[in-house]
């Protein structure tokens, strides 16, 4: 469990970080927070031959609130999203959905950004910025580009940014407090990545729900999101039953994957029960 | 002069010996000794096919490669038991011509380190041209089956071990029991994990031509004796150190062809040879265990007396034996001691152990016994289900409560205390008050359990109990090495100063052994813990013993201990009585002196001491100039017991079991050290509740094993063990000297059952039971879905 042998660097700006990982995009990877790069190159899954290390680079740590979105520097520590004071039904997500990345030791070197740039389908941050349209900022030596989560997102490991792009921020949209949001998810062992996992954010003004947004974890190569579960609450009367219809309706729509730790009905199982409790309805009326 | 009496070390929960400086980080491991070291790395490649011919091993010419065809000369291992039923197979140091099993060395690489060995490896082409495997048990012992080994069955294919137990009255009892219940429980396959995976380090002596291999292990002596026979050269040719162990559990009990390797490559090479397992290859090629199915079947009274048990064991001992416990371990031990804390009179066993394409089996915490505990277990609840009885009833009724009692295999249960535990426990868990609250629960939709578990765990057993295994042929004997353990023998030596050594054969590797080993000694010898050193694990200083396994350190060293520091102490006696005057018997040993009873003169121990090793002439009776005495113990075993309840609650969206409450009524004789005692016991549930619930290795279809990372193969964390709450008993048994008895695996033999009672128990109102285990939320979830289905169409 050793990797093979690669170079280091360690750029000190930006500008410089662009201009090395310029040198030989295709052999070379950013290191932030080391906690999926590093054991995917232990177990030899990925071998780059340069590592380009960004943690000395200024700028890229803090969450920011501006007017209508909430910026996150790509480098935030999900221990530093865990511990935002963040105000309103997006802070409260953030919180919820940090607690449960890992362990503490993990929370404290891993990335918001690298999370996202990594891709795992069943990841806290990326179901997040799926969810939420989050946009995603990225820079090269050729220039800054912004985009979208729903191109983000492109399969297992897979986004659309390219071998010389440094991801530098995520925006989000700011949530007013008509909105409930929540994250539930369900994995074997504190701290594991979820099986399955559920996030939602429903705005609901005078009982009735004027916009809903659901997305899942581990039913997909890519954060899924449910189109059924978000028309199926689109318009109704807010309440545990219209939920759980909800659910129902997404653990019809997906298809997902089989492995050793549950097959396709077992996962649509969890979809079922996970949703009504990211929205905590178990104490809402039917 | 202090005349308070003085308290005795024996009982105390002193923390432990060894701590401090393994917390602090400076413990050392066999990493730490190959860190630094100017050696050779070697990596193995290993087979990816689960049964095949080697066609070609090949590699640039950069790349020092190793294969069976440089290791010709080399024994293979050859674990022997001398049965009839019983089939010997050789395991190739490495693989010769043909593969048995994903993850058997075909080959090995050197380089200068860990890193450039797995490049090198990267670079070896094995050319391997499958053949048939058979992966489960089921199918290799039917007719016309591949056969994993070409040789000789005697019985049906692959069918390395066949025993059979028939009780004469056995037919007659089942025909006049009220009730037949049967029940199959089952084990997925499961490895020990120890936190340290294998490694061992061989340092090549140009002087002497020796070599010294530090390895991580159970068993040194013995790993020396297997190690110097397959490489036929005289045992003093190598010297075995175990230094500090991260965990065995029994994975590092048995002879690892890999150690053979270094050990072989150390000696032609003339060179340091370090070998790290990675966790892959842990999982891949360190020894699994208890991938077992049992048919049962109880025949019962209608007032829940079981008259007569049969059972047909099928344990899957994967592609070779074990050396030196054999292949014969699960299947064995599984029948002698199904029974385990029942009064069964009448008994019906066929127990096998079956060939498989897959990792071999080898002795993991518990044996057989995790597997055994769940029949019984569960045979007792569904009886109790059908009898219309409550679980803890029909235990009472079962269990056995005069001693000795000769069971129907023929073993003999010394003093022990399964009632007063069963009920001890079931005070602890306020059975009533628990219903009440199960009821409550139910009507809001939620499903709590509770389950009970009673067991015996067979500990501290010495050479009698292990040749019970063999049924000795009559053909052949000379030639085949067969090996049974064994005996203790402590050396315990006074120095000069006054201070004690204590050299063992045993081999603590995280049980404390030498906190509780040095209690003893002070207790005989009235001195401090803290002034008796204890060396152990390491050939060229220790006296031959047979090392740490089977719950039997404390019962037989611990024995042994006392002997030689009894014997010690007397011989203190005689020479403080010679100095004092009275007699040897007047003299107590209190606070590091020898006193007179009646006068209160005393002499400090340190004086005799070092009047003893430089004033020979002061010796009375013309004794040895040294303080030293042998101890040797070699008990035929003692039986501690044990009950445990676990409460749960099922999440029944989920199939997730969350364990809200763990209790244990414990009885392992005397406590010697009750702090050391319950480490064991939360260990030991731990990996209990692993089985229970979490681990279980899985392979494809084509016999790839795909739990090969802690992303699959899920130990539990601390998040995931509850609480748990012990109470003891202590019955003191004439079959151990210290009354002492083992407890090193209680906690993972009895867990398993009492947990897969109390999910079931949980479920009885969707009709599930668990009987094979783990009980995983998939399982589960896809029964809970099941039966509700079935449910809706029946409503
Ligand atoms: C035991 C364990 C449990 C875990 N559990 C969870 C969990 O429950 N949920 C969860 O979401 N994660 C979990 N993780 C993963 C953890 O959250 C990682 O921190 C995260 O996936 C990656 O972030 P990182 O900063 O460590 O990135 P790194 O490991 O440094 O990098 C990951 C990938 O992203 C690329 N990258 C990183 N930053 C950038 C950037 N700014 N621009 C371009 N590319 C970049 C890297 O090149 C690499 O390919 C777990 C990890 C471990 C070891």
């Amino acid at each position: 469990m050793k990797p093979s042998a690669f170079d280091y660097v360690r750029p000190l700006s930006l500008d410089e970080a662009m201009e090395q990982l310029a040198i030989d995009p295709f052999e070379s990877k950013v290191l932030s927070g080391g906690q999926s790069l590093i054991p995917m190159m232990n177990f030899r899954l990925a071998r780059p031959e340069r590592l380009i290390d960004i943690n000395r680079v200024p700028g890229l740590e803090g969450i920011v609130p501006g007017q209508d979105r909430v910026t996150i520097g790509a480098r935030t520590r999900h221990l530093a999203v865990q511990n935002t004071g963040l105000q309103g039904p997006l802070g409260s997500l953030l919180r919820t959905a940090a607690a449960q990345v890992g362990h503490l030791p993990i929370r404290t070197r891993g990335t918001f950004g690298g999370s996202i740039a990594h891709c795992d389908a069943a990841s806290e941050w990326c179901l997040v910025a799926r969810l939420l349209d989050a946009e995603m900022t990225v820079r090269s030596t050729r220039g800054e580009r912004t985009i979208p989560a729903a191109d983000f997102f492109q399969a297992i490991f897979t986004t659309a940014m390219e071998p010389d792009e440094i991801l530098t921020s995520i925006s989000l949209p700011a949530l007013d407090d008509h909105h409930v949001t929540g994250i539930a998810e369900f994995a074997r062992r504190a701290g594991d990545f979820a099986i399955v996992a559920a996030t939602a954010a429903v705005k609901i003004e005078d009982g009735v729900v004027t916009r809903a947004r659901v997305c899942l974890g581990g039913v997909s190569e890519v954060p899924w999101r449910s189109q059924a579960a978000e028309s199926a609450l689109l318009g109704s009367a807010w309440s545990a039953g219209a939920v759980a219809e909800a659910a129902a309706a997404a653990a019809d729509e997906v298809d997902p994957p089989s492995d050793s730790h549950g097959d396709a009905d077992y996962r649509r199982d969890l979809v079922r029960a996970l949703l009504p409790r990211a929205l905590n309805t178990a104490g809402a009326g039917s | 002069m202090n005349t308070a009496e003085p308290r005795s070390w024996t009982g105390r929960a002193m923390p432990r010996l060894e701590d401090p400086a393994i917390l602090r980080g400076w413990g050392r491991y066999v990493a730490d000794v190959a860190a630094g070291d100017d050696c050779l790395h070697v990596r193995f490649v290993r087979s990816s096919h689960a049964a095949g011919r080697i066609r070609s091993i090949s590699a640039p010419a950069h790349v020092t490669l190793v294969t069976a065809a440089d290791l010709a000369g080399l024994h293979p291992i050859r674990a022997v038991l001398d049965r009839p039923d019983y089939v010997t197979v050789a395991t190739p140091i490495l693989a010769d011509d043909v593969v048995r099993f994903v993850g058997e060395p075909v080959a090995a690489v050197l380089a200068p380190s860990e890193a450039e060995a797995e490049d090198a490896l990267d670079e070896v082409v094995v050319d391997i041209e499958p053949l048939p495997a058979v992966l489960s048990a089921e199918a290799a012992s039917r007719r016309d089956a591949p056969l994993v080994h070409d040789t000789e069955f005697p019985g049906d294919p692959n069918t390395v071990v066949d025993g059979r137990i028939h009780t004469p009255g056995f037919d007659e009892a089942v025909a006049s029991a009220d009730r037949i219940v049967t029940v199959q429980v089952g084990s997925s396959r499961q490895s020990a994990m120890p936190l340290e995976a294998r490694a061992s380090h061989a340092a090549y002596d140009r002087a002497t031509g020796r070599v010294t291999l530090h390895a991580t292990l159970q068993m040194p002596h013995m790993t020396r004796t297997g190690i110097a026979d397959c490489l036929g050269i005289p045992e003093d040719d190598l010297r075995v150190i175990s230094p500090d162990v991260g965990g065995g559990f029994g994975a590092k009990m048995t002879l690892a062809r890999e150690d053979i390797v270094v050990v072989h490559l150390s000696r032609t090479l003339r060179r340091n040879i370090a070998w790290i397992e990675t966790r892959e290859e842990n999982f891949l090629g360190a020894w699994h265990s208890r991938e077992q199915v049992y048919d049962i079947e109880g025949a019962f009274s209608a007032a829940g007396e079981l008259l007569a048990l049969r059972g047909d064991l099928v344990c899957d001992v994967g592609a070779y034996s074990c050396y030196p416990v054999t292949f014969g371990v699960e299947p064995l031990m599984a029948m002698a001691e199904l029974p385990g804390c029942y009064r069964v009179r009448e008994y019906s066993v066929r127990s096998r152990g079956i060939l498989t394409n897959k990792c071999p089996i080898a002795p993991y915490r518990g044996v057989s016994r995790p597997v055994q505990v769940l029949a019984m277990e569960r045979l007792m609840d569904v009886a109790a289900a059908e009898l219309g009885l409550d679980p803890v009833q029909i235990r009472r009724t079962n269990l056995v409560g005069e001693f000795p009692h000769r069971t129907p295999s023929g073993l003999v249960l010394d003093d022990a205390s399964h009632l007063e535990t069963l009920q001890l426990a079931a005070d602890m868990a306020d059975l009533a008050e628990f219903r009440e609250r199960q009821r409550a629960a139910r009507e809001a939709g939620r499903y709590l359990g509770i389950g009970f578990s009673s067991f015996a765990e067979r500990t501290g057993y010495g050479t009698p109990a292990f040749a019970a295994r063999s049924v000795p042929m009559t053909l052949g004997r000379e030639e085949i090495a067969t090996v049974t353990p064994g005996a203790e023998r402590v050396i315990c030596t006074m120095d000069p100063s006054g201070g004690v050594t204590l050299r063992i054969g045993a081999s603590p590797h995280g049980q404390g052994l030498r906190t509780t080993l040095s209690q003893v000694v002070s207790d005989a010898l009235g001195i401090e813990p803290s002034s008796v050193r204890v060396i152990d694990s390491d050939t060229d200083t220790t006296p031959y013993g047979w090392g740490s396994f089977a719950s039997r350190a404390m019962v037989i060293a611990g024995g042994a201990t006392l002997i030689a520091a009894r014997e010690l102490a007397e011989r203190l006696r005689v020479l403080a009585a010679h100095r004092l005057g009275g007699l040897p018997d007047d003299i107590d040993l209190v606070e590091g002196h020898a006193r007179r009873r009646d006068t209160g003169e005393e002499i400090a121990l340190r004086v005799l001491a070092r009047d003893t090793y430089h004033n020979a002439q002061l010796i009375p009776d013309k004794g040895q100039p040294a303080l030293e005495a042998v101890g040797v113990y070699d008990p035929a075993g003692t039986f501690a017991n044990a009950c445990h309840v676990a409460e749960v609650e099922v999440d029944p969206d989920t199939g997730e079991v969350r364990i809200e409450r763990f209790l244990v009524a414990e009885d392992a004789g005397r406590l010697v050290n009750p702090a050391v005692v319950d480490g064991q016991i939360h260990g030991g549930i731990a990996q209990g509740i692993a089985n229970a619930l979490y681990e279980e290795l899985i392979y494809d279809e084509r016999g790839v094993l795909v739990t090969t990372s802690l992303m699959d193969y899920l130990p539990p964390t601390v998040a995931e063990i509850p609480p748990i709450r012990i109470a003891h008993l202590e019955t003191i048994s004439p079959a151990s000297i210290t009354g002492a008895k083992g407890v090193g695996e209680g906690g993972t033999i009895g867990a398993p059952a009492a947990i897969a009672n109390a999910v079931s128990d949980a479920l009885a109102p969707l009709g599930i039971g668990v009987f094979h285990l783990p009980a995983t939320p998939h399982r589960l979830r896809t029964m809970i879905r099941q039966a509700s289905r079935t449910k809706e169409a029946a409503s």
